[in-house]
């Protein structure tokens, strides 16, 4: 019944959900840590891409003729670099702008442009 | 001679890293070498173009590993044009901003700038999907570098959205391609291309759902309808010169679309065969409108150009829309012209504005300020360009892009957007020349306070590499007929996806 695809694969979907709702957040933190969730939702999602195999080599063992896709983990390894560098960039760049505006609003009003709209 | 291909990825590379040892200690050493570098792209741009216009499509494979298994590098007759556009692009780019004293606002504009220039030709000369996402990922970083050169909390908030837009893009591309890899097992675009038309019926929905997201990854790069809000805000809060190079960047993605949807995604490719046909055309349409109405809204010259760039490009994405030979080549044409145009309005637009001291760029009359008259002809002349009007080439192209479209499903529509956003164009850029030209010279006897410039030092030569763009766009006018001759040949040949794929694949199956 509950497989391991059943699980990666619900794991991937409550990843990429709370990625995407913490990036429609309006302040710079939440955004960044929504990023950093979709990041890892998708560095899952490529390595399942190669079909999950357990237990089996990549690239080449005597005696084993079924291997798992070597691929996706080059893949997974180039986008957890980028996913990083990247990381680091945004929170840079947002403490630096929170430092210049005074507002961690990702859309740079400042805080009280948007308390006033507030009931 | 096919290792050349490689050739215009190490250029940028090897400068950018010279350029960054030099920096330090002679400015202008860093500089020239930036300069040379791109003089050397432009006659290697120059040398591949005259190689592919043969119709012949070179493949460099990456460390001698043969097609689907290594990574190659494609010239085919589009990469070599985009490869000449951007070289020529980043001459005019470079030059100015070293005229005109941009590079020495911050350490590294010239790395970045080489870095920028490899990720971009990067992204035209890969044959391979997970590849192209790398050297988006090249070419973003760059940019987000040159997007916040100079800094000042404008284009810092501006700059957290850009960046944020665009790592959310990265984000779908790479589900995108982990969709696309999954079904067909291959990354190299030839080779999942040769390999849809096979697949079974139970994986055709997410073959089209791979697909759509593709497209619209590319879409948001191309700035398309409901993902354009990132680009006027990014452009007019960034340097105006670093808004010029950035004018090949919504190109990138127009380049990505047309690759991707007639090589993978053609006739033979199942539930996925043109699948961005259904959106792409509203989408385009809708931009345009929302482009050159902005031109009306402008509220300053660095708002009108980045409009108009926005405006320009959907009038190129309604030409690919169509996803028919004459169309591309038409939109081809265009693309030439709109990324000429756009920078060279970007270019003006820094020299008008240095030059009005703290009036800076706002669309309203201030005092006459030094060399008025020159700038007002520079002015009209990128307006006439950017709005599309006889003498310059946005008249051919949008002619060319009209007369391809007549038998179109929604050429009324087409019709009528094109022509009425023309309109708007007209009045938005006219609106903005009168207020500053116009108005300005009311007061004779007041030259601007504080501004820059006044004495007519490198006034004349600051102007160059605009006039450089203006004479190009001119050069684009004259040689339209072998220019449109070698679209059309460009356009057969993206038609013929058969050829890439037999360029590309034939190491492996043949020898």
């Amino acid at each position: 019944m509950i497989s391991i695809e059943m699980l990666v694969a619900s794991a991937i979907s409550v990843l990429t959900a709370a990625g995407i709702y913490l990036c429609l957040r309006g302040r710079t933190f939440p955004v960044v840590l929504g990023l950093a969730m979709l990041s890892y939702a998708i560095n899952v999602f490529l390595f399942a891409m190669g079909r999950l195999v357990v237990d089996q080599p990549p690239i080449y063992e005597k005696g084993v003729t079924d291997y798992t896709d070597p691929l996706p983990q080059a893949l997974v390894l180039t986008a957890i670099v980028i996913a990083f560098g990247m990381t680091a960039l945004v929170v840079v760049l947002s403490l630096r702008s929170f430092l210049e505006t005074g507002s961690d609003q990702v859309d740079g009003k400042s805080d009280s442009e948007t308390d006033e709209r507030l009931p | 001679m096919n290792a050349l291909i490689v050739a215009p990825l190490l250029l940028p590379a090897i400068m950018a890293a010279a350029s960054l040892l030099f920096m330090r200690r002679h400015r202008w050493v860093g500089a020239g070498i930036s300069i040379i570098g791109v003089i050397g792209l432009t006659a290697l741009a120059l040398y591949l173009l005259v190689t592919a216009s043969s119709g012949e499509i070179s493949v460099y494979a990456l460390g001698n590993w043969t097609a689907p298994f290594g990574i190659v590098l494609v010239l085919d007759r589009l990469s070599a044009l985009m490869l000449l556009l951007t070289a020529l692009l980043a001459l005019a780019v470079v030059c100015h901003a070293v005229l005109t004293g941009l590079d020495r606002k911050g350490w590294h504009f010239h790395p970045l700038f080489q870095f920028q220039l490899l990720g971009i030709n990067g992204a035209f000369l890969t044959g391979d999907l997970f590849n192209l996402f790398v050297f988006f990922e090249v070419l973003l970083i760059a940019s987000y570098g040159l997007m916040l050169h100079g800094q000042g909390a404008e284009r810092l908030k501006a700059g957290v959205q850009y960046v944020i837009v665009n790592l959310i893009g990265s984000t779908l591309f790479l589900f995108a391609v982990g969709i696309l890899y999954g079904i067909t097992g291959t990354l190299n675009m030839a080779d999942m291309a040769a390999r849809i038309p096979a697949l079974p019926a139970s994986d055709q929905g997410l073959l089209r759902a791979g697909t759509h997201l593709l497209i619209i990854v590319f879409a948001l790069k191309a700035a398309l309808l409901p993902l354009q809000l990132w680009l006027p805000r990014t452009y007019a809060g960034t340097a105006p010169p670093a808004a010029a190079l950035f004018a090949i960047m919504t190109k990138v993605g127009a380049y990505a679309i047309i690759r991707t949807v007639t090589l993978i995604f053609g006739e033979n490719a199942g539930a996925a065969s043109w699948a961005p046909e259904v959106w792409m055309m509203p989408a385009a349409l809708g931009t345009m409108v929302i482009g050159f109405a902005g031109l009306l809204a402008a509220r300053t010259l660095r708002d009108l150009a980045a409009f108009g760039l926005l405006g320009s490009t959907a009038t190129l994405l309604v030409a690919i829309a169509a996803f028919e030979p004459t169309a591309l080549a038409a939109g081809l044409y265009y693309l030439l012209h709109t990324t000429l145009a756009a920078a060279l309005l970007f270019l003006v637009v820094d020299l008008i504005k240095r030059r009005r001291g703290r009036y800076g760029d706002t669309i309203a009359p201030s005092p006459r300020f030094a060399g008025i008259e020159a700038l007002s002809l520079l002015y009209l002349l990128a307006a006439v360009a950017m709005a599309g009007l006889p003498p310059l080439s946005g008249f051919i192209g949008k002619l060319l892009i009209l007369q391809a479209t007549m038998s179109h499903v929604w050429a009324t529509w087409i019709w009528a957007i094109i022509l009425g956003t023309t309109l708007l164009g007209i009045l938005g850029l006219a609106r903005a020349g009168s207020a500053i030209f116009w108005k300005s010279a009311a007061h004779p006897d007041n030259p601007v306070e504080g501004a820059r410039g006044t004495e007519s030092d490198g006034q004349l030569t600051e102007a160059l590499p605009a006039a450089g763009l203006l004479a190009l766009l001119a050069a684009l006018t004259i040689w339209a007929g072998p220019v449109t001759r070698y679209t059309e040949a460009t356009a057969q040949q993206l038609f013929a996806p058969a050829g890439y794929i037999e360029a590309v694949l034939r190491p492996a199956t043949g020898g």
